[in-house]
């Protein structure tokens, strides 16, 4: 707590507030088409950051949010569906006996595809954090295969191949703005706390961190819940955003673009992730401009379609080759440091005029 | 399951264990050197392919010209991958490392998407790879025999330039020590360029031999078969080049006999390479015939 | 200096948001239709094709109401999440009249509550699965839908081919695959027939030989593939490299020149049901469409195409007809079609916004596909 927590609180009460109120001049006088996009960065906010606590806060290097988004947004379809409509979905099996009658309202379901990714997360972690590395990495991965291929395969729960379709669309931007701020502030709170240094002592030096009492294994764990319980979160956000889910949609494809938004904007750095989230998801629809064919005058420049993931690869290779820190390295944005630069900046105009 | 059945299902299964085994053997020797899991070198051979797949259609070259200068075109495909990815993050964390390659893949994978175009192509199935030979009820393709035999002989080629030459010699020293080898004189970075080339060279081979197979060659084709020659790589022992082949041949057959043995559980096909890789990280992470895995 | 990369990197970003083209304005004001295709990803192929179609379409008809036609084309990398952004896009930035697409129900299923939400008429090209129309006003396509098309396969193979034994595989990576399957396994038995081997495969699988030995093990009369033409190809050549002699029949989903061009001689004497035949051109656009498509491209006409083309030629149709771009005026044009001369033969819309409509069926002979007998419903 320093001098100056009581102004830092009223900034940050009048950061919310401004963010409620552009919300809400956006819900009155967007067109859907920006609220979709504002949705979309909402989602990949949330996804980024608790993706980020695994990768880059604690430095265990994984991939397997496509796997935790599916079974949260699997979770949460499954549970806002009516027993109707469930019947109506599954054509080829019908859907198990619980399952098939259980009807909750959105926010419980929402509730429920956390606890559940959670839960499916900490069950994971047991025989994931015995490697490390690259190791680790390529074993996420192939959790994520498997668990696609398992929600192709089991008809009666997913409905395999054909998906979920007609799930109402709950998410807004109420929902997915006031989830995602709440993710970030917690997080961001666990990270300060005294696991969040944890967490970091481990990524920087486990045996190091080891011998100075801290159990890496609980840390890694913990972190690794937590990631998966805000990732399953998401994913019952993106099922009643999209409104059908199928196992198509949870390849790798899904990991690789959250990996790029915290590799851009630095990997253990809170703000980065939010930041990526946000230039990426919008970048990525405004770069459809490449795409499209350019009319200079007479000439027509005919559009690629594909060139967009040509380059964000591209990006995500340059960024590792020139600016391995992307955007913000470790750093935070804070109230305190933004102050500091304002002063620095305002001191060194007045001083060269 | 009759006998004649059984040796159907096995030549199939050695026939697509030696394929998986062709390109992990590029796997496991830039990981042996490195300690880097080249994430595109799935996609290298994709590029393999269709390097094979234009020098016949386009150069109309007849196929023995076209697929050995695919397998030179792409062995220098390996070296300008190592060279403008990689080699400018070899001294960044591991990680670091892996970012890129993930990027690498993406790269080459959406270029083929814009360049060849996503629609799959006939790739052509040379007449003397063609035949069909038939021993009782016994059938299989010509190329099924062609494939375990071309794999032993690259096996051999390999295992000549690691264990008998002096650049194998300096490959198998950077994989101890890269500084200290670097001290001794020797080019590090040349030796590291001659490991992707043969690397990728193999994996050219492996694709081309996997386009006739299954003729249909298309941007997104190298992405599974390099996951899971990945995985033949850390079964044999991630680094051992005999041992990538070995895994090769027993992810084959595994594959195959689920799918023979229960075929409603033919879904699980691809969850089968990530069950084994899962199971040998927890219980024998050096593999079958790896020595001490670096952490 | 890294620092810099980044800013410049987010500069670029910035560029391309603000240097986005306001579209220029032609005389008479151009009318704008919008396409959302996976143009790449894993179905690139079916949009691309589906793509060439709308444009070999739109050389032939370029205007309407007098007005130019402006095409927009998005990519939905095959990707769901896409493809809802992609039609919030067309409707709310360009401001188009009419959606074609997508190729794939699972996409257009993301897509169509969109327009429905937006009053924007869609046609989608290929997206046979029933739900696809179902309770959405807006949302029409111009294929027939999967029960039918599996009915007709499976009246055909009983009665004309005398089959009584089938064996399938099915790629249950495709609600496609899995739904038509579905429909010709209950269709065969109600029959009388039975279905000795059903064996899955799933999508890019290569290797079918394990499926085939059990299909052999089982000796059905027929072996029914409804699976997308890169799997019907594989699995006819390795058919034949195991010595299994009996008819394979596919469906519409095999119907594009890479059946012929991977499969070579192997698939010789494949038997499909399909949307179109150029021998069966039954109208007089269905002739010059192929005469255009194969001048155009270089290729010969298919089915996707041809639908592709069909969804523009019927948005055309609806919107001279209802004298009007407005979305709820075309809407009912489209909703009353009627015996509509398409490229891919006389579409009747229905309830529900299906296409009421002929099937052809196809064999492959002398490495091409030929017009077999056309079935009505």
């Amino acid at each position: 707590m320093d001098e100056h927590h009581r102004r830092n609180q009223i900034f940050s009460i009048i950061a919310v507030a401004c963010l409620f109120l552009f919300l809400l001049s956006m819900h009155l006088y967007a067109d859907d088409y920006q609220i979709r996009i504002l949705n979309n960065i909402a989602l990949f906010i949330i996804l980024a950051v608790s993706y980020n606590l695994i990768n880059g806060v604690t430095g265990q290097f994984s991939l397997e949010p496509n796997a935790f988004v599916a079974i949260g947004a699997y979770t949460s379809a499954l549970l806002t569906l009516t027993p109707a409509e469930k019947q109506m979905a599954f054509i080829i099996e019908p859907i198990i006996w619980p399952l098939s009658v259980i009807h909750v309202p959105f926010f419980l379901s929402l509730i429920a595809a956390g606890v559940v990714t959670a839960f499916f997360g900490f069950l994971m972690g047991f025989p994931v954090f015995r490697v490390r590395g690259d190791y680790l990495a390529i074993v996420t991965l192939g959790f994520g295969e498997v668990v696609r291929v398992v929600a192709n395969n089991t008809q009666t729960i997913t409905n395999g191949p054909l998906g979920l379709k007609g799930l109402a669309n709950y998410t807004n931007l109420w929902w997915s703005w006031g989830i995602a701020a709440f993710t970030v502030f917690y997080i961001a709170r666990l990270v300060r706390s005294s696991y969040g240094m944890a967490m970091k002592a481990v990524k920087y030096d486990e045996a190091a961190a080891e011998s100075i009492g801290i159990n890496a294994f609980k840390h890694k764990m913990l972190a690794f819940t937590t990631s998966a319980f805000f990732e399953g979160i998401g994913g019952g956000l993106l099922a009643h955003l999209i409104t059908t889910i199928s196992p198509t949609l949870f390849t790798f494809f899904l990991t690789f673009n959250l990996l790029i938004m915290i590799v851009a904007g630095g990997l253990g750095s809170i703000t980065g992730s939010v930041i990526a989230a946000v230039v990426i998801t919008w970048g990525g629809e405004a770069l459809r401009v490449v795409e499209e064919p350019i009319r200079l005058g007479f000439i027509e420049i005919p559009g690629i379609p594909g060139m967009r993931m040509v380059l964000f690869s591209l990006i995500l290779v340059l960024v590792m080759i020139f600016a391995r820190q992307g955007l913000m390295g470790t750093r935070e944005f804070t109230w305190n440091g933004l102050f500091r630069k304002i002063r620095a900046w305002t001191h060194r105009t007045a001083k060269e005029s | 399951m009759d006998f004649s059945l059984i040796a159907q299902q096995l030549i199939n299964a050695v026939s697509l264990g030696s394929l998986y085994g062709l390109i992990a053997i590029g796997y496991t020797m830039v990981y042996g050197i490195l300690r880097l899991i080249n994430f595109a070198h799935g996609d290298v051979m994709m590029m393999g392919c269709f390097f094979a797949f234009y020098g016949i259609m386009i150069f109309s070259m007849p196929w023995w010209l076209s697929f050995p200068i695919a397998i030179v075109l792409t062995a220098f495909l390996g070296i300008l991958i190592d060279r403008g990815a990689y080699r400018p993050v070899r001294n960044a964390p591991r990680i670091s490392a892996l970012i890129t390659a993930i990027g690498v893949s993406f790269f080459l994978e959406n270029l083929g998407l814009v360049v060849f175009g996503g629609r799959p192509k006939g790739f052509p199935r040379p007449e003397i790879f063609g035949g069909i030979y038939t021993f009782g009820d016994i059938r299989f393709l010509g190329l099924s025999i062609w494939v375990p035999l071309i794999a032993l002989v690259l096996l051999s080629g390999i295992l000549f330039l690691v264990y008998r030459t002096r650049v194998g010699r300096a490959m198998r020293c950077i994989s101890y020590d890269m500084e200290t080898t670097r001290i001794m004189g020797v080019d590090v970075n040349r030796i590291i360029a001659i490991t992707f080339a043969a690397g990728s060279a193999a994996a050219a081979a492996g694709g081309i031999l996997w386009a006739m197979k299954y003729p249909q060659i298309n941007p997104l084709m190298g992405i599974i078969p390099g996951l899971k020659a990945f995985v033949a790589a850390v079964l044999g022992g991630i680094g051992n080049v005999v041992g990538a082949m070995l895994g090769g041949l027993i992810l084959g057959m595994a594959e195959i006999l689920l799918v023979a043995i229960r075929p409603d559980l033919s879904g699980y096909r691809d969850a089968i390479a990530f069950g084994i890789l899962i199971l040998i990280l927890l219980f024998r992470p050096t593999g079958l015939m790896g020595e001490k895995l670096p952490e | 200096m890294k620092r810099l990369l980044v800013v410049l990197l987010v500069l670029t970003l910035a560029f391309a948001v603000m240097g986005t083209p306001a579209a220029a304005q032609k005389k008479g004001e151009p009318v704008r239709i919008g396409m959302y295709l996976p143009m790449t990803g894993g179905v690139a192929a079916y949009g691309q094709m589906e793509h060439a179609g709308v444009l070999v379409a739109n050389k032939m008809q370029p205007t309407v109401l007098g007005r130019p036609i402006e095409l927009f084309l998005v990519d939905t990398k095959s990707d769901k999440i896409e493809a809802a952004n992609a039609v919030d896009r067309l409707i709310k930035k360009e401001k188009v009249k009419a959606i074609i697409g997508e190729a794939i129900s699972g996409n257009t299923l993301a897509g169509g509550p969109i327009a429905d939400k937006s009053k924007v008429p869609m046609v989608s090209p290929t997206a046979t699965n029933p739900l696809v129309t179902q309770n959405r006003e807006y949302v029409f396509r111009v294929c027939f839908i999967d029960p039918f098309q599996g009915e007709m396969a499976a009246k055909y193979a009983f009665d004309v081919l005398g089959a009584r034994k089938a064996a399938m595989m099915i790629d249950i990576g495709q609600d496609y695959c899995v739904g038509l399957g579905n429909f010709f396994a209950k269709s065969f038995i109600k029959q009388g027939g039975k279905i000795v081997a059903m064996t899955y495969c799933q999508t890019g699988d290569q290797d079918f030989t394990a499926q085939l030995s059990t299909i052999m093990a089982a000796k059905p009369d027929v072996l029914y593939l409804p699976n997308y033409y890169t799997e019907v190809a594989l699995t006819c050549k390795q058919a034949n490299e195991l010595g299994l002699k009996v008819p394979v029949f596919t469906a519409d989903g095999a119907q594009a020149p890479e059946l012929l061009s991977i499969g070579g001689k192997d698939v010789e004497g494949v038997i499909l049901t399909a949307h179109f035949a150029k021998e069966a051109a039954v109208t007089e656009l269905s002739r010059q469409y192929v005469a255009n498509y194969e001048k155009e491209t270089g290729k010969e006409a298919s089915g996707f195409d041809a639908l592709g083309a069909d969804a523009y030629f019927l948005i055309l149709d609806a919107m001279t007809r209802a004298k009007s771009t407005d979305g709820p005026k075309v809407r009912e044009a489209l909703a009353n079609t009627k015996n509509f001369n398409g490229v891919s033969g006389i579409i009747n819309v229905g309830p529900d916004g299906n296409a009421v409509k002929s099937l052809v069926l196809l064999h492959v002979k002398d490495g091409k596909f030929q017009y077999l007998a056309t079935v009505n419903p």
